[in-house]
C-alpha cells in the first residue's frame, strides 16, 4: 500500500509537455519542476539555497503534499509553481505552459495559511474578488460565488463580513475563492496551520469532498503528517537547507474520497483515519522524514 | 508657531464632538444588537453611548465656563509674574470679560449707525466666508495629498525623494509663506480664471490641509500585507486594479484621521492666511479689526475667536458625514445579516 519510489513517480513524458491536450496518449502533466534551484540573496552579500535540484511532476487530478520541516523551503516551491517567485535556475510548467503564463491565464488559484479576506468587502464580494478584477459581470459573479459557498458549506453567510466569521469559516471562503475562476489546479500553503485540530481534521474532510466534486489537480504545502497522508495521492518528503525532495511516498488508502472516478465512495472521514493501512501511510512518511536529516 | 494662535479654541472642543455626529447616525441598529459583539467597531453603538457624548460635550463647556468665571472672580486684577515674566492674565474686564458679556455682545450693533449689523450677524457672515475659503482649500488639499501618496505608493524612488520634502514643507512658517502667494494677484491668470485673493488665502489653506492626507493616505496605501498582495498578484491584477481594489479600500481607515487633520489645518491656514494677507471679509479679517478695540473692550474679539471655534466645529462635522458616507455599506450593507450561528468550523 505505501511503496516509495523515485521522485519522478510519473515518468516525465519527453516532449509532451509541449504538446497540445494529447488524445489517447499521456495527457499534460499539470505541474512538471525541472531542476529548480531558489537562492535568495542575504543581506551582506551572503545568500541562502532555499530550494536546490527540484524535480516533481504532477498529474492532472492527482492530489499531492509537500510535507517537510520548517525551512525546507516547501512555501517557497509553491510560490514558484504559482509564479510568485523567480526561480533562479531550472523550470516550471503548468499544464505544459511556463508559470508565468499560466498565472496570466488563471490555470490555478491559491490559498494561503492567513485567509486574508479583504475585510471591506462581504463573504460573497470577497469570493467575487478575483472574478471581478478580470471583469466578469456582476450578475454572474453573484451567482458563482453562491455556488461556490454553497459548495465550501456557507450558503448562508454570502451576506456577512468576514470578521463575524470563525477561523475554519474564513479559510473555507479563502478556498471558494481560489476556486472562482474553475482553476484546473489548487495550490494550498498550510490552509489549517491556524485551526485547532478538531476543526482540521473537518475541514480535511471538506476538502476531500471539494476535490471529488471539482476534479481539481491539488498540491497542499503542510506539516501535518496525518493531513498529508488523509488528502494525499502522494507525498512528498522534503529536507531542509538546502530544500531538496528526498523521496515521495505513494498513499494508497482503500474506501478514501478520491478524484472522481477513483474507486471507493464517499467514506466516513474517520473510519478512513482508523485504518490500519492509514497509519501504515503515516509511518512510511515519519520513517522518510527522519531519514531526510534533523527534523 | 503662528499656526498655534487660533489652534486652542478649535482643537478643544473639536475632539469632544467629533465623535457625536459620527455615532449619532449608528445608533439605530439596536435590532441588530445579536451581532454587535463579534461585530466590527463600526457596526454600531446604543443610544445611550451618544447620549452620554452629547452631555459629555455640554458638561466639558460649562466646566470651561465655570473654570474662566471662578478665576474671574479670584484670580489677581493685575496678572500675575513669575520673574518677572507674565504667566497669569489679568483678571479684568478688558482682559477677560464675563462668559455672559462676550455672549451679549453678540447682539450689539457693530457700528453705531442705523443699519449696521449686530456682532453675531457679522461674526457668522465672516464665519461664512471663511468656511467657504477654507473648504475650497480643503479639497484642493485632499486632492493633492492624495494624488503625492497614490505617486509615492507607485514608486518607492518618488516616495525616497519626495517625503523629506512633503514633512520639510510644514516647517515653513506660514507668515513668511502668504504674502509670497498673496502676491500671485493680479500675475497669475489661468486661462479665463481671474486669480482672486480669496483663491490666494485657499491655497494656504490647501498648504497645510495636504500634509496630513498626504502622510496618512500613503501609510494605508501601503497597509496590505505581502498575502493580499501575493494574491492580487496570482489573479494578474494590474498595479491600477490592485490600487482600485485593494490599496484604496484599505487605506480609507487611516484616511479619515487625516481628513480630520487637514480639516482642522484647513481652517486654521485660512484665518491665518486671511490675517497675513489682509484680506478682508473672513474671521481672520474680523479678529484684527476687534482686536484693535479690545484694549476697552475685549468681548468683541473673544465674539471672533469663538467663530473661528464654531467654524472648526462645522468643519469636524462636515468631515463625519464623509466618514458616514465612506462606512455606510458597510454599517448598512450587512444589514441582512443574521446573527451568528457557531457552525462546527
Amino acid at each position: 500500500m505505501t511503496s516509495t519510489g523515485p521522485a519522478t513517480a510519473p515518468a516525465p513524458q519527453a516532449g509532451a509537455a509541449e504538446a497540445a491536450p494529447a488524445a489517447g496518449a499521456a495527457p499534460v502533466p499539470a505541474v512538471e519542476v525541472r531542476g529548480l534551484d531558489k537562492v535568495f540573496p542575504v543581506s551582506g552579500g551572503g545568500q541562502t539555497v532555499a530550494l536546490s535540484g527540484i524535480d516533481l511532476t504532477v498529474a492532472p487530478g492527482e492530489f499531492v503534499s509537500l510535507i517537510g520541516p520548517s525551512g525546507c523551503g516547501k512555501s517557497t516551491l509553491l510560490r514558484l509553481v504559482a509564479d510568485l517567485l523567480e526561480p533562479s535556475a531550472g523550470e516550471v510548467r503548468v499544464f505544459g505552459k511556463p508559470a508565468g503564463e499560466a498565472r496570466r491565464g488563471q490555470d490555478y488559484g491559491i490559498a494561503f495559511q492567513q485567509a486574508g479576506l479583504l475585510e471591506w468587502r462581504t463573504v460573497a464580494g470577497n469570493v467575487e474578488l478575483p472574478l471581478q478584477v478580470h471583469g466578469v459581470r456582476k450578475k454572474e459573479r453573484r451567482a458563482r460565488a453562491r455556488d461556490l459557498l454553497a459548495l465550501v458549506g456557507l450558503a448562508d453567510f454570502a451576506d456577512h463580513w468576514p470578521a463575524q466569521l470563525s477561523g475554519g469559516m474564513q479559510q473555507r471562503v479563502a478556498i471558494a475563492r481560489a476556486l472562482a475562476e474553475r482553476p484546473r489546479l489548487l495550490l494550498l500553503d498550510e490552509p489549517f496551520g491556524a485551526l485547532d485540530e478538531m476543526t482540521r481534521e473537518r475541514m480535511q474532510a471538506e476538502l476531500a469532498r471539494i476535490r471529488h466534486e471539482t476534479a481539481t489537480t491539488v498540491i497542499l504545502v503542510t506539516h501535518s503528517i496525518p493531513e498529508a497522508v488523509f488528502l494525499s495521492d502522494r507525498v512528498a518528503v522534503m529536507s531542509p537547507r538546502p530544500g531538496r525532495i528526498t523521496r515521495i511516498v505513494d498513499i494508497d488508502l482503500p474506501n478514501r474520497v478520491g478524484a472522481p472516478g477513483e474507486s471507493g465512495g464517499l467514506a466516513d472521514a474517520d473510519d478512513v483515519r482508523e485504518q490500519s493501512a492509514f497509519f501504515a501511510a503515516v509511518t512510511a512518511v515519519r520513517e522518510a522524514l527522519r531519514a531526510g536529516g534533523p527534523a | 508657531m503662528t499656526r498655534a494662535t487660533p489652534t486652542s479654541p478649535t482643537t478643544g472642543p473639536d475632539i469632544v464632538a467629533s465623535g457625536g455626529p459620527a455615532s449619532a447616525a449608528t445608533g439605530g441598529a439596536s435590532a441588530r444588537h445579536d451581532v454587535a459583539a463579534a461585530a466590527p467597531a463600526w457596526a454600531g453603538s446604543p443610544w445611550r453611548e451618544r447620549l452620554r457624548r452629547v452631555l459629555l460635550a455640554v458638561a466639558a463647556l460649562v466646566l470651561l465656563c465655570a473654570v474662566w468665571e471662578l478665576y474671574r472672580a479670584v484670580g489677581p486684577t493685575d496678572g500675575g509674574r513669575l520673574f518677572g515674566v507674565p504667566v497669569l492674565p489679568r483678571a479684568t474686564d478688558t482682559a477677560m470679560p464675563h462668559t455672559w458679556d462676550i455672549v451679549a455682545q453678540l447682539g450689539e450693533k457693530e457700528v453705531r449707525t442705523a443699519g449696521s449689523d449686530t456682532v453675531g450677524v457679522a461674526v457668522a457672515k465672516a464665519m461664512w466666508f471663511s468656511l467657504r475659503v477654507a473648504f475650497a482649500g480643503l479639497v484642493v488639499g485632499v486632492v493633492v495629498g492624495v494624488l503625492l501618496a497614490v505617486a509615492m505608493a507607485r514608486l518607492r524612488i518618488v516616495e525616497r525623494g519626495l517625503l523629506p520634502y512633503v514633512i520639510a514643507s510644514q516647517t515653513v512658517p506660514l507668515v513668511a509663506l502668504a504674502p509670497l502667494v498673496a502676491g500671485w494677484g493680479g500675475k497669475l491668470q489661468l486661462g479665463s480664471l481671474e486669480w482672486e485673493r480669496w483663491m490666494s488665502v485657499s491655497m494656504i489653506a490647501a498648504y497645510l490641509a495636504f500634509f496630513p492626507v498626504a502622510v496618512g493616505m500613503l501609510r494605508g496605501l501601503q497597509s496590505p500585507g505581502p498575502n493580499a498582495v501575493e494574491l492580487m498578484r496570482s489573479y494578474a491584477a494590474s498595479w491600477w486594479q490592485t490600487l482600485l481594489r485593494l490599496r484604496l479600500p484599505a487605506s480609507v481607515p487611516f484616511l479619515l484621521p487625516a481628513l480630520r487633520l487637514a480639516a482642522a489645518s484647513a481652517v486654521i491656514g485660512a484665518i491665518v492666511a486671511e490675517i497675513s494677507t489682509g484680506t478682508r471679509g473672513g474671521i481672520g479679517r474680523l479678529i484684527i479689526d476687534y482686536s484693535q478695540s479690545a484694549s476697552s473692550d475685549a468681548s468683541r474679539l473673544y465674539d471672533a475667536v469663538l467663530g473661528a471655534a464654531v467654524a472648526g466645529l462645522l468643519f469636524a462635522g462636515l468631515i463625519s458625514l464623509v466618514e458616514l458616507a465612506l462606512t455606510w455599506r458597510r454599517r448598512h450593507g450587512g444589514g441582512r445579516a443574521r446573527p451568528i450561528r457557531k457552525v462546527g468550523t
